[in-house]
């Protein structure tokens, strides 16, 4: 028979250890991160050391000179998730009104379902797809009859130059608004149900239409919640890679129109990082990867932020 | 008379204007289900007719030779099996951290908060941070680094679910536990855990369909091997990063095996999301 001593009980050391540990899991998680941005910074400092400011706002990307700037990959990454968000909110909130308010509950699984295995294709797969299926289509059947029609020397002409390939950063950010669709629509589907049932409901009795419910009522009360699900969707483009490094074109040059191809910082990384021979192709590509981590922080920050933690 | 022809004229087109509304709502719904039934179509379309046992039992070819993909299968298997255990443990660990011992706790907002952030950050980041970690160190691309890489990706996941299950649990389970002379611990871990397993696989599952398609991490850790390989020390295929090569070829053939192994990745994915949503539905309605 075991007698208890001064010192804590069999149990109460179990206890401590076992939260120890837990604590310490936690701890890894944050480490990570942590982890991650340090050795971007280390990874990163010489070429920002070497370059500086210019490494920032020259477009020159050339392994063979040594020179690199990221104005290109930046600016190309900008444009396409800005893009997608742009084409992916109207049918965001299209895909959240009609699971909120219209949609038959016989219906709601499924189509909830549809939205949901969405979100879970990989990426590779819609870069294959993105690739083999939607840039010949954008080619054939959008990019030839604009090269046919608008004159190359209008304002539209020069919006739309570009290789009729169907691989540009208009084909790019369209994948992208499929990609980070689901994350929005699903994000403001919760927000719309939070809204208060004698919210709604009091606007429907004065007599309003359902059009009216939700542009005057609902939306406007999740407007705040709903800038952060836009920017959660932002955070998803902005590092977005394989689908994008199969349809962008990857160039390097500064992108001059909107069927033009470009690279993101994702797809230059993905594309370049396993071949790059020099230290300092090495160390220019880390950076673009801490230009990518602060970009992508800030946006998922401020995602957080506004939405709050529950429907996130 | 005129007043109410007025009135009737604005019933009429807020009428019309709520129509619209409706179909424009529809349209968005349809763009998204038709996006999703267009991608399963042309996977089923162009990796279909690939498939047969010898994907299963051949390696990956050189151009213009037969071959399967046994290597990239077995190489993402043996991968992500490996990224899984570790993202499990720390996981449900960091998990029951967060929703037993946080409570209140300023820190375990911060971790919470970061674990989010983790959540959506893109995961090429997590290559390169364990290129600087694991690869550049040890003056080689392997296995083990794509392993751990692919866990620094499953982890938030796994942390998140496990939260949200374990909070769901009623705290009348935790007293009855307590009031029977159970260290806190052990309530957790014979009740709590117990109690939450199927939210615990769900958390697993769907960690698992995260990084069973994760090509980015992979590019520049287990960076890729057309050979079987079991090492850990050695680079090691894998479906996503073979996948890649071959799509991107010029030859006809090797785009056929992306098809083929861009499918079975599809099902996998797909099939591990809808278990694991199943699963936690079931544990929600009982």
């Amino acid at each position: 028979m075991s007698v208890e001593t001064a010192g804590p009980s069999r149990a109460a050391r179990q206890d401590a250890f076992f939260q120890a540990l837990c604590f310490s899991a936690a701890m890894v998680l944050m480490a990570t991160l942590a982890g991650l941005l340090v050795a971007l910074v280390i990874g990163g400092w010489p070429a920002l050391a070497h370059f500086g400011p210019k490494f920032f706002i020259s477009a020159a990307w050339d392994p063979v000179a040594e020179d690199y700037g990221a104005a290109g990959p930046i600016v190309g990454t900008l444009v396409t998730a800005g893009l997608a968000m742009v084409m992916a909110l109207p049918l965001a909130v299209g895909i959240a009104v009609f699971l909120v308010e219209f949609c038959p509950s016989v219906l709601a699984k499924y189509v909830s379902m549809a939205v949901e295995l969405l979100a879970g294709i990989p990426s590779i797969v819609y870069g294959m797809w993105g690739l083999f299926v939607l840039a010949p289509w954008f080619a054939l059947h959008v990019q030839l009859p604009l090269f046919y029609v608008v004159d190359p020397d209008s304002f539209w002409g020069h919006l739309f130059e570009g290789i009729p390939n169907g691989a540009n950063i208009f084909t790019a950010a369209m994948i992208l608004a499929i990609m980070v669709l689901p994350y929005i629509a699903t994000v403001l589907r919760e927000l719309l149900l939070s809204v208060p049932t004698h919210v709604r409901e009091a606007a429907y009795g004065m007599g309003c239409t359902p059009y009216e419910v939700v542009s005057k009522i609902m939306l406007p009360y999740i407007r705040r919640s709903a800038i952060g699900a836009v920017m959660l969707g932002l955070g998803r483009a902005l590092g977005e890679t394989m689908a994008v490094t199969f349809i962008i074109g990857n160039s390097h040059e500064f992108p001059r129109s909107l069927f033009a191809s470009g690279s993101t910082i994702a797809s230059t990384i993905a594309n370049e990082f396993a071949e790059a021979s020099s230290d300092l192709h090495v160390s220019a590509l880390l950076a673009l990867g801490l230009v990518l981590f602060v970009i992508t922080f800030a946006a998922l920050v401020g995602a957080r932020l506004l939405i709050g933690r529950e429907k996130a | 008379m005129a007043f109410n022809r007025h009135l009737f004229d604005r019933h009429a087109r807020r009428k019309l204007v709520n129509y619209g509304f409706v179909g424009l709502t529809m349209a968005a719904t349809a763009v998204a289900v038709i996006a999703l039934l267009l991608i399963l179509w042309s996977l089923v379309a162009n990796g279909l007719d690939g498939i047969g046992l010898h994907i299963f039992t051949m390696d990956q070819p050189p151009p213009e030779m037969p071959g399967g993909l046994r290597n990239a299968i077995l190489g993402s298997l043996e991968m992500c099996a490996i990224g899984m255990v570790m993202a499990v443990v720390i996981g449900i660990l960091a998990g029951t951290w967060l929703a037993e011992y946080g409570e209140g706790k300023r820190l375990a907002e911060v971790v919470r908060f970061l674990n989010d952030v983790l959540l959506s950050a893109p995961s090429i980041l997590i290559g390169l941070f364990v290129y600087e970690i694991l690869v550049r160190p040890l003056h080689g691309f392997s296995a083990g680094a794509g392993a751990v890489a692919l866990a620094f990706v499953a982890t938030p996941v796994v942390t998140r679910t496990t939260e949200d299950i374990l909070r769901l649990q009623s705290n009348q389970l935790r007293e009855a536990g307590m009031a029977i002379g159970a260290g806190k611990s052990y309530v957790i871990r014979a009740i709590i855990w117990r109690a939450s397993r199927p939210g615990l696989v769900t958390g697993a599952l769907l960690g698992f369909a995260r990084i069973s398609g994760e090509t980015a991490p992979l590019l520049f850790t287990s960076l890729g091997n057309p050979n079987l390989s079991f090492a850990l020390t050695q680079p090691m295929g894998a479906l996503p990063t073979t996948i890649y090569q071959f799509a991107l070829s010029a030859f006809d053939d090797w785009r056929a095996l992306a098809w083929v192994g861009a499918l079975l990745i599809a099902i996998t994915v797909l099939a591990a999301n809808i278990i694991g949503r199943a699963l936690a539905r079931g544990s929600h309605q009982s």
